[in-house]
């Protein structure tokens, strides 16, 4: 139906590197409008976050069953979202998909920040902030260590390794393009590029230890994602708790943040695309194949909750029964409806050509999705800790101001750093879009030469009468 | 940590919990609770805000969930209560079940709670960072989070005066629960020792136990066979590290809540029976 390619292989190379570094310096007025309002959102968080530190984690509206609640849910949530910049980068860099070039580097942007954001939640959620480094195996006088039985302990050192990770991938891949922000910049940006470029000069030998690092990098990164979230994911696993306590757990956490992650790559693929005028190399193509790599995404997970029902249902272990049955009838059961209608009845609307070729509806589904994920991980934390084994204890808790002010400043953090390091580094890949291009149209060229060539092998073997290819 | 401590006896750690695990318990103390003679006056409960300097939250923080009671009166309503509404609710008085395997244990990133030579499980309020990670894995939901800074609120003076200076006051932030009131097993323990003699039993006596006015909560040494914990538990046929009791008679009151669950609480229950049920 629609034959565009993904990109304009005959895009001049200055062309590329003018239209990313022109990003780096006029975006639109909505730009800015989204700076202050992620500023004016982390303002909230941090005003909450002094209410919460003086006073303690009782205006959170925590209470005896609900020891936990919005904090960490929203902890899994952008934990989730820090797998797709590592699916886009990592694992699709290794399966030679090239669209993922225009897009990658915003992603990988998205997985160190995401994880900037997840990381403070379970320090936020602490009764006790300012002994939170004793979760670290420091050496200590007095002989303390951490209890390394704790999945708590495990999500310490996964989370801190794959922020490490990520951030080096990321900083790596960046290189070769911060060598040309070097040369075309002045000012302090200049200063900082030659720091950060490390001396790049495009050696012949400089290239071929970077695509070794880059592979590296790129190996190391896939078990430490998939990792990562199983790990989260047995926070729960390793609990007794009833909808805790589900061996499926870790596919299914590691599933829910591709797809989420890849939800918001959709989301930040229309801004960025509106924001700096990218519409060349964000293409319709593009998005469509992100959309479809959503979809089959959005079907794994809906296959793996309907797994979980099911084990639960047929399992009939009565605590994990009734819990799932108060769930889908309970007072939380506008949550758990809108989670399956988003999480898997939005989806099909990346199935229709028509719809995923529309921006701006690909961007209310997304953000349609990424509710939908959201109210998964509430529906995961509250309402086991809601109906749990004691029938005494059964209470209904809904968050207060002060925890729905951190969670949504939470966004405000996120897009903030989201947004400086798009103004700061070039958000697309200018060497990898060159080698796209590159490639592309030496496919065509190649292409060109093998139709000259076997046409004018057809012309010779129907001169000679016998039959072409076509004829076989 | 030691190096003889890191490769020493591994063989006593591959025990399972259900052939006697790997600790070696100087003593086991538990409790035994009849429900039948418990009338629901809260005098335990009393008696251990007094003894543990347990804050009263008031009202509101109460209707929150927000309350900080260690030993808590359940009430229930069943069937059975509701076709004899002239007997009254069922009361459970339910407190730490001090289990042996202890769901809360393992969870503790800093480990500030772990499992006493007295097979008690212990809090450490100094070393808790209130990740509260504990209190969600516990069955019982017998744990209970300082949300708030209690101290001004609850012991306005002259009150503080009215404080147990055997224990701490918690301060925000930090979990705490039910000791089986290590305070007084401790004071037993020392006395005992410089008398050169085991603990005898009644001789440790937590605050619950001695406020009871029907003497329905028995606690001691489940170690100590004369102890009267441990004839009873004898007597109802009520073990321990069993996740399904074997019993003779059906008849036997005796049950632990939850011990399904594999975590082998410390606390006997004895069932409550209704006259023409």
């Amino acid at each position: 139906m629609y034959n565009e390619k993904d990109i304009n292989e005959q895009i001049a190379w200055a062309k590329i590197n003018e239209d990313v570094l022109r990003s780096m310096e006029n975006p639109r007025k909505a730009y800015w409008l989204a700076v202050l309002i992620c500023i004016l959102m982390l303002a909230c968080a941090a005003f909450a976050e002094y209410i919460q530190y003086t006073t303690g984690m009782g205006p959170a509206n925590l209470n005896n069953p609900h020891m936990w609640d919005m904090y960490i849910a929203t902890f899994v949530f952008w934990i989730g979202m820090s797998h797709s910049g590592t699916l886009l980068s990592a694992i699709l860099h290794i399966i030679h998909a090239d669209w993922r070039k225009p897009i990658y580097r915003f992603a990988e942007a998205m997985t160190t920040f995401s994880l900037m954001t997840a990381g403070l939640f379970p320090i936020i959620h602490l009764g006790r902030v300012w002994n939170m480094y004793w979760v670290l195996p420091y050496v200590s006088d007095r002989g303390h260590w951490p209890n390394f039985r704790s999945p708590l302990v495990w999500d310490a050192f996964a989370i801190s390794t794959y922020l490490s990770a990520s951030m080096l991938f990321l900083f790596i891949g960046m290189i070769p393009d911060l060598a040309i922000c070097r040369d075309n910049a002045r000012g302090w940006r200049k200063k900082l590029y030659t720091v950060l470029s490390l001396g790049w000069t495009g050696h012949d030998k400089q290239w071929r230890n970077f695509r070794k690092v880059y592979l590296l990098m790129a190996c190391f990164l896939i078990p430490l994602a998939v990792s990562v979230h199983s790990i989260v994911s047995a926070d729960f696993a390793m609990s007794i708790m009833p909808g805790w306590h589900v061996t499926t757990f870790p596919p299914y956490f590691v599933a829910g943040a591709l797809y989420s992650g890849c939800a918001a790559i959709i989301t930040l693929f229309v801004l960025l695309r509106y924001f700096f005028r990218f519409e060349e190399y964000m293409t319709t193509p593009i998005m469509e194949k992100t959309c479809k790599l959503t979809f089959a995404i959005a079907m794994v997970w809906t296959y793996l909750n309907l797994v979980e029902f099911s084990s639960v249902w047929y399992g009939h272990d009565i605590y994990n029964k009734e819990l799932l049955i108060a769930k889908a009838t309970g007072p939380y059961a506008w949550v758990f409806w809108t989670m399956i209608f988003c999480g898997s009845v939005a989806p099909f609307a990346l199935a229709v050509q028509k719809l995923r070729r529309h921006m701006p509806t690909m961007f209310v589904v997304s953000l349609l999705l990424n509710l939908g994920m959201f109210f998964e991980r509430w529906m995961i934390v509250a309402p086991t800790l809601s109906m749990s084994h004691s029938p005494h204890q059964w209470d209904i808790m809904w968050g207060s101001i002060v925890e729905w002010a951190i969670v949504f400043g939470s966004f405000g953090w996120f897009g903030l750093l989201f947004l400086v390091f798009v103004k700061i580094f070039p958000s697309v890949s200018m060497y990898e879009v060159k080698e796209m291009v590159f490639h592309r149209r030496r496919h065509l060229v190649n292409e060109d030469a093998a139709a000259k060539f076997h046409r004018r092998k057809d012309d010779a073997k129907s001169a000679s009468g016998e039959p072409g290819l076509e004829g076989a | 940590m030691s190096l003889e401590n890191l490769l020493g006896n591994w063989s006593q750690y591959r025990k399972g919990h259900e052939e006697g695990g790997f600790h070696d318990y100087e003593h086991q103390w538990g409790m035994a609770i009849d429900l039948d003679i418990c009338i629901g006056c809260n005098a335990c409960s009393t008696a251990c805000y007094a003894e543990n300097n347990l804050a009263v939250v008031g009202k509101e923080r109460f209707e929150k969930g927000q309350a900080m009671h260690w030993l808590r009166l359940e009430r229930y309503w069943d069937q059975n209560e509701l076709d004899h509404p002239e007997q009254g609710a069922s009361f459970l008085p339910m407190m730490c079940q001090q289990c042996d395997a202890a769901t809360c244990e393992p969870v503790c990133p800093v480990a500030a709670t772990y499992h006493t030579p007295d097979g008690l499980n212990a809090q450490v309020y100094n070393r808790c960072i209130g990740s509260r990670y504990c209190s969600n894995n516990c069955p019982y939901r017998n744990r209970y989070f300082n949300f708030y800074s209690y101290y001004e609120d609850s012991w306005p003076e002259p009150l503080n005066m009215q404080l147990n200076p055997d224990l701490t006051v918690r301060d925000k932030g930090v979990m705490e629960k039910c000791t089986f009131c290590v305070q007084r097993i401790r004071v037993a323990k020392d006395k005992a020792r410089m008398e050169n003699r085991p603990v005898a039993d009644g001789e440790a006596m937590t605050a619950c136990a001695q406020a009871c006015p029907t003497n329905a909560i028995v606690f001691g040494d489940y170690k100590d066979e004369n102890s009267q914990v441990a004839k009873l538990w004898k007597k109802y046929q009520v073990k321990r590290r069993l996740t399904k009791q074997k019993k003779d008679n059906p008849e036997l009151r005796g049950y632990r809540i939850f011990e399904e669950l594999n975590v082998d609480p410390s606390v006997m229950y004895l069932e409550r029976v209704r006259e023409d049920v």
